[in-house]
C-alpha cells in the first residue's frame, strides 16, 4: 500500500487558489489601471493644450495691444514729416507732445540723415525721454561717440524701407531697463522719387511686459517665455537668461538639437504644442507656442510634465492604495474560502487514510454544507460502508471455504483409509512380497489399489485410476473398490469381475465418470497369474534373470464407459523371483519444470536397476526417481505404485528357491 | 559671538596680507590697458593674466579698462587715457598714419578671422554670385573684402555695417561681414544653420590681415621698455594658460561679461575661446608668438595705402618692436 504524500505548501489548494486568483486579478487591475492612466493622461494633455493655447493667445493679444498703441504716434509723425519741412522748434514740441501723450512711450527721437535738416550738422536727432520721477527731459543724440547711423534703430528702417521694431536691448541710460524701439522711416517726396530722410522712433520699456509674462504660471511649476525674432529670451523664469541666452544657445549648451528645431519653428512664426526632453533641471516639459506677428516674437508656455501629471499621479497613488487594500482583502477572502474547502478535505484525507489502513469503523467528519466536498464525504462514507459489508461477506465466504476444505481433507483421509495401509500386510505368508504406495495430489484424487486373499492360495490385487478428481472421483473410486471386492469374492475370473463391475458402474452413471483398472489373481502355489485389464497402463514384468517386459494386455474399455464392453482374461506363469510392477499414469506422466514427461523409458531404466530389490525397495526407488525428475514441479495427479514379488511355495518353509 | 570672532579673524588676515601686498604694490608699476572691444573671450588671455597674477609677477599693476563702440581703444591710447591697447593691425596703421606715434609691441593674432556670410537662399553660393548684391561692411575692416571684390571684378552695393547682424537676419542685406569667432556664431544662435550659409573666409582667400596686436605710444616704450616687455610676456603666459585651462578661462571671462552686463552667454564665449587658439598660435606656422613679419606688415600697409585708407606709412622698424615679445 503506497502512502498518500501530504501536499507541500506550494502544492496546497489554498496556495494555488490564492496564486491564480490574485495573478488574474492583478492582471485585470493592471490593464484597467494602465488604460485609465493612459486615457486620463491623454485627456489631461488635451485640456492642458487648450489651456496653454488660450494662455498664449491671451499673451499675444496683450503684447500686440501694447505694441500697436505705441506704433500710432510715430507713424503719424513720420507721415507728417514726409510732406513738409519743420523747424527745429516745432519738431521739439511735436516729439515732446508725443512722449507726453502716451505713457507707454519712454522716449522718442526724430533722427535725420547727415545734413538733411541742418546743412551744418552731420547728426541731428532731438531726443525727449522720461526721467525717473516722470518729468520730460530734452537732449540730442549723435556725436563722435554715438554714431547713430550704425545703430539698428536707425539702420533697420533705413535699409528695409519699412517701420521696424528693434531687437530689445538693455538701456543703460534708462536704469538698465529692457527696451525696444519702434522706428518709422520718413522720406523727402519733393523730387518725385522718395528719398530717405530719417526715422521717427519711440522707445518702449518692456519691463512691465516682461514682469507680466514672467509672473504668469500654469499648473504650479509651469511658466511662460517670450523670445525675440533671433530667439533671444525676453521673458523667462530665470532672469539670468533674459537677453543673454537664446533658445539656440540653450540648445547648444544642453546639446539638444530638438530644442534648436523648436526654436526655428518659433522664430519662423509657427504655432505648436510638443514635448521636449532634457531641459536642465526640468526634465520633460511640454511647450505650447504661438507667434506675435506684429514684431516677430514668439510666446511659449512651458509646463513640466511632472507638474502636469501631478494630479493624475496623486489619483494613481490613491488607486494603487485602494488596489493594495483590495488585494489584501481578496487574499484574506481567498485564503478563508480555500481553508473552508480544504479543512473538511484534510479531515477526509485523514479518514480515508485510516480506511486505507483498514480501520473501517472510523466516523467521517460531518459536513453541513451540501457542496461537492459534502458529497465527496458522503461518497467516501458510502464506500466505507460498502467496504465493510464486503469484508464481512468475504470473511463469511472464507469461513465457508475453510469448512469445505477441512471437509475435503477429511474425505481424503477417509479415502486413504479405504486402501490397505499396513505393510507387510500378511507377515505370515512367505510366497510373495507386496508393497504399494499412493502419493496423492493436492486435491482429492481418484487412484486406487487393493489386494486381498480370495482363499488360502489365491491373491487378488488391482490398481486403477478414476478419470476425474475431487470428491465425486473419490466416491466413484470407493464404489469401484467396494464393488470389485464384493464381486471378486464370488468370481475368480478377473474378466468376469471387470465385466460385472462395469455393469454396475454403468448402471445409473449419470456423471459419466469412468475408471481404468487392472486386476489379477495369483495362484501362490503354481505362480499362475490370471489377469484382465480395463484401459489401464500395462504393468511391467521383471524376471529373475534381469529381463523385463510390459505385460501383454487383452483389449478392454474403461469401466463405467460403456455397458456392452467385453473383457478378457489372460494368463502368465510367474517363476519364483519374478516381480510385477503396477503403476498409474501419475508416474509416467509426471512432469518436470520444463514440461517433459517422466515416461515409460525412465520407468524401465529404474526397474532394471532395482531388479534385485524387495517390493518395498523397488517402489521407493521408482518413487525417488520420479521426485528427482519432477524437481519440485507441482504434482498434478496421484502417483500410485504397486510391486509384487513372487517367491514360490517352498519359500513358505525354508526360503530356498525352486523353479516350477 | 561666532560672527564677531570670524570678523575679527578676517580683519586680522586683511591687515597681515593687506599690509604685505601694500608694501609689494608700492613696487608695482601701474598700467592701464584697454582692449579694442567689450569684454569677451577675444581678450581671455589678458583677463587670465590679470586674474592669475602674471602681470604682478612682471611688476605691473594692470587695470583693464572697458572697451567697446562707445570707448574706442585707439582714441584712449591717443589721448593717454590708456597706456596700452590692443588694435587690429590695420587700425594701428591708421592710427600711426593719423600721426599718433604708436608702436606695435606684439602681434598677438596672426590670422584674420574676418569673413563674409551670405544666405544660400539668396542664391549666393560662390564669389561671383555677389555681383550687384547689397553687402554690409565694417568701415574699419573694409579693405580685405574690397580687395576680394576687386580680384573677382565684382560690383557690390556696399553699405556700412552696424553693431549687429540684425539687418542681415531680416534680409536688409544679402551678405555681411562677420568675425568667425563672434558674429558667425551669433548667426548660428539666431537660428541659422551652417548649411544655410555660404562663407568666404578672407584669410583663406589670400587676404590675411593679422588682427589683434598690442600697442603703446613710442614714448611709453622708450621710458618703460621693461614694463612693456613684462606686459607682453605676461599676456602670452595668460594666453597659454587659457588654452591649458579653457573652462577656468571661461569662468574668468564670464565674470567680466557679467560685470559689464553684456547680453551674451557662456556658449557663445566658449565658441569664441575655441576659435582663438588657431589665430594666436596657428598650427604649422613657425612664426614666434607675438612676432610681426616684415612682409606681412608691408603687404597690409600697401593695401591700406592703395585703398586710400592711409596716406602715410612708417618703416617696419619704427612701427614694430620685436623685443618685448622675444623670448
Amino acid at each position: 500500500m503506497t502512502p498518500v504524500p501530504a501536499p507541500g505548501k506550494a502544492n496546497g489548494l489554498a496556495f494555488r487558489m490564492a496564486l491564480f486568483i490574485l495573478t488574474s486579478t492583478t492582471l485585470i487591475f493592471g490593464v484597467a489601471f494602465g488604460y485609465n492612466y493612459v486615457y486620463s493622461r491623454d485627456l489631461m494633455l488635451k485640456n492642458v493644450r487648450e489651456n496653454a493655447t488660450h494662455l498664449t493667445q491671451a499673451l499675444v493679444r496683450r503684447i500686440e495691444g501694447k505694441l500697436i498703441s505705441v506704433e500710432q504716434m510715430p507713424r503719424y509723425l513720420a507721415r507728417h514729416l514726409d510732406n513738409r519741412n519743420v523747424t527745429r522748434h516745432s519738431l521739439g514740441v511735436m516729439i515732446e507732445n508725443m512722449v507726453a501723450a502716451n505713457r507707454d512711450i519712454y522716449g522718442s527721437t526724430v533722427a535725420f540723415e547727415p545734413y538733411a535738416l541742418d546743412p551744418e550738422a552731420r547728426y541731428f536727432a532731438p531726443y525727449v525721454y522720461r526721467n525717473e520721477i516722470g518729468g520730460l527731459v530734452a537732449t540730442h543724440l549723435g556725436g563722435d561717440h554715438y554714431n547713430y547711423f550704425l545703430w539698428d534703430w536707425y539702420r533697420l528702417p533705413r535699409y528695409l524701407d519699412r517701420p521696424v521694431w528693434s531687437e530689445p536691448y538693455f538701456d543703460e541710460g534708462g536704469g538698465n531697463a529692457l527696451m525696444a524701439t519702434y522706428s518709422h522711416p520718413f522720406y523727402d517726396l519733393s523730387s518725385g522719387r522718395p528719398s530717405f530722410r530719417g526715422v521717427v522712433t519711440a522707445d518702449v520699456s518692456l519691463e512691465e511686459l516682461k514682469a507680466a509674462i514672467g509672473s504668469v504660471s500654469l499648473y504650479q511649476s509651469g511658466y511662460t517665455v517670450l523670445i525675440s525674432r533671433t530667439g533671444r529670451f525676453l521673458a523667462h523664469r530665470d532672469p539670468d537668461r533674459i537677453m543673454r541666452d537664446s533658445i539656440f544657445s540653450l540648445a547648444e549648451a544642453l546639446n539638444l538639437p530638438a530644442l534648436r528645431r523648436v526654436g526655428k519653428d518659433m522664430i519662423q512664426g509657427k504655432e505648436g504644442f510638443l514635448r521636449i526632453d532634457g531641459l536642465d533641471g526640468e526634465g520633460r516639459v511640454w511647450l505650447c507656442f504661438a507667434p506675435v506677428p506684429a514684431i516677430g516674437w514668439s510666446v511659449g508656455v512651458v509646463i513640466p510634465e511632472q507638474a502636469l501629471y501631478a494630479d493624475i499621479l496623486a489619483l494613481n497613488h490613491t488607486v494603487l492604495l485602494i488596489g493594495a487594500a483590495g488585494f489584501t482583502l481578496l487574499l484574506v477572502v481567498v485564503v478563508g474560502i480555500s481553508r473552508s474547502i480544504t479543512r473538511p478535505l484534510k479531515s477526509l484525507v485523514g479518514a480515508t487514510s485510516e480506511i486505507a489502513h483498514g480501520n473501517l469503523d472510523i466516523s467521517l467528519p460531518k459536513i453541513a454544507v451540501r457542496d461537492e466536498v459534502g458529497q465527496l464525504s458522503q461518497s467516501v462514507d458510502e464506500m466505507r460502508l460498502a467496504l465493510k459489508e464486503y469484508i464481512s461477506h468475504l470473511t463469511e465466504t472464507t469461513k465457508a471455504r475453510e469448512r469445505i476444505e477441512s471437509e475435503l481433507k477429511i474425505a481424503r483421509s477417509i479415502q486413504m483409509n479405504f486402501l490397505p495401509k499396513r505393510f507387510p500386510p500378511f507377515p505370515e505368508r512367505r510366497e510373495f512380497d507386496i508393497f504399494a504406495v499412493l502419493e496423492p495430489a493436492k486435491q482429492v484424487g481418484g487412484d486406487l489399489y487393493d489386494f486381498f486373499f480370495l482363499d488360502e492360495d489365491h491373491l487378488f490385487f488391482s490398481i486403477g485410476d478414476v478419470s476425474d478428481k475431487g470428491v465425486p472421483a473419490a466416491l466413484f473410486m470407493a464404489v469401484t473398490k467396494t464393488l470389485m471386492k464384493g464381486i471378486a469374492e464370488q468370481n475368480r475370473d478377473p474378466a468376469e469381475v471387470l465385466d460385472r463391475v462395469n455393469g454396475e458402474l454403468c448402471h445409473g452413471n449419470e456423471s459419466s465418470m469412468f475408471v481404468t483398472l487392472f486386476c489379477a489373481v495369483l495362484d501362490l502355489r503354481s505362480g499362475r497369474l490370471c489377469y484382465s485389464n480395463a484401459g489401464h497402463n500395462p504393468p511391467l514384468v521383471l524376471h529373475r534373470d534381469g529381463s523385463q517386459k510390459w505385460l501383454a494386455l487383452p483389449p478392454g474399455l474403461v469401466l463405467g464407459g460403456m455397458e456392452e464392453a467385453v473383457y478378457q482374461s489372460r494368463e502368465l506363469v510367474m517363476a519364483p523371483g519374478d516381480k510385477l510392477l503396477l503403476y498409474t499414469d501419475g508416474v509416467t506422466e509426471a512432469m518436470n519444470p520444463e514440461g517433459a514427461f517422466y515416461s515409460e523409458a525412465r520407468l524401465l531404466a529404474q526397474a532394471q536397476e532395482g531388479v534385485a530389490d524387495s517390493a518395498e525397495s523397488l517402489v521407493a526407488r521408482v518413487m525417488a526417481s520420479v521426485r528427482r525428475f519432477s524437481a519440485g514441479a507441482a504434482q498434478s495427479d496421484d502417483i500410485t505404485l504397486l510391486a509384487l514379488s513372487y517367491k514360490g511355495t517352498h519359500a513358505s518353509g525354508g526360503g530356498g528357491t525352486s523353479v516350477i | 559671538m561666532l560672527n564677531r570672532l570670524i570678523s575679527a579673524g578676517v580683519l586680522l588676515l586683511a591687515l597681515l596680507f593687506g599690509a604685505g601686498s601694500g608694501a609689494f604694490a608700492a613696487d608695482l608699476l601701474p598700467l592701464r590697458f584697454i582692449p579694442q572691444w567689450s569684454p569677451q573671450s577675444q581678450f581671455a588671455g589678458y583677463y587670465v593674466a590679470l586674474a592669475k597674477g602674471y602681470y604682478e609677477q612682471h611688476g605691473l599693476a594692470v587695470t583693464i579698462l572697458k572697451g567697446g563702440p562707445d570707448a574706442p581703444a585707439s582714441e584712449a591710447l591717443a589721448s593717454g587715457e590708456a597706456d596700452v591697447a590692443t588694435l587690429f593691425l590695420s587700425s594701428g596703421l591708421q592710427l600711426r598714419a593719423r600721426g599718433v606715434p604708436v608702436v606695435n609691441v606684439a602681434q598677438m593674432v596672426q590670422r584674420s578671422a574676418l569673413m563674409l556670410v551670405a544666405k544660400k537662399s539668396k542664391g549666393i553660393l560662390a564669389p561671383q554670385d555677389l555681383e550687384g548684391k547689397r553687402v554690409s561692411l565694417w568701415d574699419d575692416f573694409a579693405v580685405q573684402p574690397r580687395a576680394f571684390f576687386r580680384r573677382h571684378g565684382l560690383y557690390v552695393d556696399v553699405i556700412p555695417q552696424g553693431y549687429t547682424l540684425n539687418l542681415f537676419l531680416m534680409d536688409g542685406v544679402d551678405a555681411a561681414s562677420a568675425m568667425y569667432y563672434n558674429e558667425y556664431h551669433t548667426l548660428l544662435n539666431a537660428g541659422l544653420d551652417p548649411e544655410e550659409l555660404t562663407t568666404f573666409h578672407l584669410a583663406d582667400l589670400g587676404f590675411n590681415f593679422p588682427e589683434d596686436g598690442i600697442y603703446c605710444l613710442a614714448q611709453t616704450l622708450a621710458e618703460y621698455p621693461e614694463a612693456m616687455r613684462g606686459f607682453v610676456q605676461a599676456s602670452l603666459e595668460g594666453w597659454r594658460d587659457v588654452f591649458r585651462h579653457p573652462e577656468e578661462a571661461l569662468d574668468i571671462v564670464m565674470g567680466h561679461v557679467r560685470a559689464a552686463n553684456l547680453p551674451t552667454n557662456r556658449v557663445h564665449q566658449k565658441w569664441m575661446l575655441d576659435q582663438m587658439a588657431p589665430l594666436i598660435f596657428p598650427p604649422g606656422d613657425d612664426t614666434p608668438p607675438g612676432f610681426l613679419e616684415q612682409d606681412t606688415y608691408r603687404t597690409v600697409a600697401a593695401d591700406l595705402f592703395e585703398a586710400e585708407i592711409i596716406n602715410d606709412t612708417v618703416p617696419y622698424r619704427i612701427f614694430y618692436d620685436p623685443r618685448p615679445s622675444a623670448r
